[in-house]
């Protein structure tokens, strides 16, 4: 969403932080003891939440900042509001929203009044209606899509039994960190035998107090059930705070299929670090597609943990790093159990000194025999001051497995420009053509709006690189 | 109405050493001239000079397409302009769609025509495709990556297709007709001599064989050696070349 929590834009200037004077419900700066008591009184949770919440900082606390990946030492947590809950009431009008945001937006071919909902003018679109008729559909087949703080009220023997579970908290500092101040985030239970045709996104992409800063997101797909979830969107994602935590724990049951596919363009000043894992059973099946634009730096390496007999995991990403951005993305297939496969495809992207870094981790364990795992990692660089990194780990512990791996980097070449143009084509469009072409294969994996909103993304990203 | 593309005392440099040593020749509309000459000689390097490769400096000489100097334009601009290259290796550009690209290419070549366009994505389809079953070019071709994973012989029919579709005033061939085999020969020269019939484009072909002369008839042949044309005349020129090689001019 283009803004988390519904910040106001009113007094936004390039490069600020959004006024936060309008919060009716806000947490001092900092994090302690007290605070994660107040979020969590606040929302009325069960004791054993807050009880999950108070550990989870204590291995917060323990935990020192990990030394690789990007460069963290920008995030001061003494400085970070931990809960932000928006009055109904303080949205700014159309006239505050920057001109650059406005821009973006037109660029993308957004419809105006979603561009409303998007930049936080207001918190819902008209076409109310339309979520009402699709909510109904759902609920009709017992498929639940709440956020998960309504999960929680509603399905609390549910949350307590997977929270946690593929991404403990000890996991890593962050996901420590969002275990004990999460907020927003969705719920998502699909019951056995259940295909959701349509996406999970038009929700999202109209209800932006669903996300957050630290959301939490789980989502459950029980035996034989089919869901595709989307979250945000092309357009620029503002933010109050510059940490962005999220955690996302997927369940994906025996002969399920689940894809989760993320599009984020993150504002220039954000930290954006995600745990996302899937626990996939027997024959079931997990994609994880994810797009990753914008922000300072970025962590994230969607994982598969490939349980039962037959499983199968997908991890496709694609990440672009401009001028001082820092794009430290890739996957983890995990094979646990017998015939098995996963194939992870990375691609990225950097220009103006951009810097991109592919990190991935191919484990096959001793009963995953018969297992395949497929890694194809290609590197587009733009300029001569970008940077490309690929970081790759293969730990496999039975013999009867195959291992592949690809990759390349390659640059715009001249004939390549020089073919294009010959046919008519500037030389903006003909770098736009290359770098949409590089992309392609990726693209076509999201619905088809989402596929336009991301070409013409790259356009608007790639306007001006020529110098 | 009736163009004509003007070359004279074309001299050009490639890092620093001169390929090109004064060439001078004039194609009318609707006319074929072949350039022959021996490796090395210069014939490429002319067609990447004329199309606007960054790489090749002119030092001296002219090109005009009429009035225009096509010498002071960048390599879209020529193209604009109605001049065409078709490459003798030409370049895989993965995940952009050839019907994508041409509908671009398209409109770029005919933006200031309005009678010229086309009302939607899908008549644009239906002509090229049309055009390809015309030059026998695979239409699954047409939704795959440009030129990725092409055979030889399919890369030089798309040439000729993308040819067709731009209705250049003037194309430039280079050794369009190496490594293929008779049916594609064939099938290239029909697209020329189409191009020519429909749209009256001038043609410089430059091969180093007879055998694609044998489907379409040159109105005049040039000689090139050293980076110079040495000789000119009609297509008895070229049974003289295959007799007697280059051997006099070397």
């Amino acid at each position: 969403m283009a803004i988390r929590n519904g910040a106001s834009m009113a007094g936004y200037k390039h490069g600020d932080s959004f006024s936060t004077a309008d919060y009716k419900h806000i947490s001092k700066p900092g994090l302690s003891e007290r605070v994660i008591r107040e979020i969590s009184a606040f929302k009325d949770e069960p004791e054993w939440m807050l009880q999950q919440r108070l550990k989870a900082y204590e291995i917060f606390k323990s935990k020192p900042m990990p030394k690789w990946g990007v460069d963290l030492s920008g995030i001061d947590f003494n400085k970070i509001r931990y809960y932000l809950k928006p009055t109904e009431d303080q949205f700014s009008s159309w006239q505050d929203v920057p001109p650059e945001v406005k821009e973006t937006f037109d660029k993308l071919g957004i419809l105006e009044a979603e561009q409303k909902v998007l930049a936080g003018v207001k918190t819902q679109l008209d076409s109310e209606v339309v979520y009402g008729s699709l909510k109904n559909a759902w609920s009709k087949y017992g498929v639940e899509f709440l956020s998960m703080d309504e999960g929680l009220k509603k399905h609390p023997e549910l949350v307590k039994e997977y929270f946690n579970k593929i991404v403990p908290a000890a996991d890593n500092k962050f996901a420590a960190l969002n275990a004990a101040v999460w907020s927003g985030g969705s719920f998502v239970y699909v019951p056995p035998g259940v295909d959701v045709k349509l996406p999970l996104q038009a929700y999202f992409r109209i209800n932006a107090q669903s996300s957050g800063q630290f959301e939490r997101t789980m989502i459950i797909v029980d035996e034989g059930a089919k869901v595709h979830y989307i979250e945000g969107c092309t357009a620029p994602n503002f933010s109050a705070n510059s940490l962005h935590s999220g955690v996302i724990e997927i369940f994906v049951k025996k002969g399920a299929q689940c894809q989760y596919t993320t599009v984020q363009n993150w504002y220039k000043n954000i930290y954006n670090l995600v745990t996302q894992r899937a626990y996939v059973e027997e024959a079931g099946k997990m994609v994880w597609t994810d797009f990753n634009m914008g922000s300072k730096a970025t962590m994230k390496y969607p994982s598969v943990v490939l349980a039962g007999k037959g499983a199968k995991g997908e991890v496709l990403s694609m990440a672009l790093a401009g001028a001082d951005q820092h794009q430290d993305t890739g996957a983890k297939a995990i094979h646990l159990a017998p015939y098995t496969s996963s194939t992870i495809i990375s691609k990225s992207i950097s220009k103006g000194g951009g810097r991109s870094s592919y990190r991935g981790l191919v484990s096959i364990g001793p009963k995953a025999h018969h297992s395949k795992n497929t890694v194809v990692c290609d590197a587009l660089l733009l300029d001569p001051e970008s940077r490309s990194d690929t970081y790759p780990v293969d730990k496999v512990f039975n013999s009867q497995v195959e291992v592949q791996h690809e990759a390349t980097v390659s640059k715009i070449g001249d004939d390549q420009l020089f073919y294009l143009m010959s046919r008519g084509i500037s030389e903006e469009d003909a770098r736009k053509m290359i770098v949409n072409g590089f992309i392609e294969d990726l693209v076509k994996k999201l619905p088809l709006e989402y596929a336009v909103e991301m070409n013409r993304l790259i356009d608007h990203e790639m306007e001006g690189s020529i110098g | 109405m009736s163009s004509v593309l003007n070359i004279s005392n074309l001299q050009v440099n490639i890092e620093q050493k001169q390929i090109l040593r004064g060439v001078d020749f004039k194609i009318n509309s609707g006319e074929v001239h072949v350039v022959m000459g021996p490796n090395g000689s210069g014939k490429s390097t002319l067609a990447y000079t004329l199309a606007g490769h960054p790489n090749y400096e002119v030092i001296d000489g002219e090109v005009k397409l009429d009035d225009q100097d096509l010498l002071a334009l960048s390599p879209d601009k020529r193209a604009q302009a109605g001049l065409f290259l078709a490459f003798q290796y030409p370049t895989e550009i993965p995940g952009v769609k050839v019907q994508n690209f041409l509908r671009q290419a398209y409109s770029a070549r005919f933006e200031d025509q309005e009678e010229k366009q086309f009302k939607s994505v899908l008549a644009f389809r239906k002509h090229l495709e049309k055009l390809a079953t015309e030059l026998q070019v695979n239409p699954e071709l047409l939704r795959r990556g440009l030129n990725e994973g092409f055979s030889g012989g399919e890369k030089k029919r798309l040439e000729i297709l993308q040819m067709a579709v731009l209705e250049p005033k003037f194309a430039i061939l280079d050794e369009v007709d190496s490594g293929l085999d008779i049916d594609a020969i064939k099938a290239v020269a029909t697209g020329i001599k189409q191009n020519v019939e429909n749209y009256k484009t001038g043609i410089l072909l430059i091969t180093h064989y007879q055998r694609i002369l044998d489907y379409i008839e040159p109105d005049f042949v040039h000689v090139m050696v050293s980076g110079k044309i040495v000789e000119s005349g009609d297509k008895t020129l070229v049974k003289k070349l295959e007799a007697d090689g280059y051997q006099k001019w070397s």
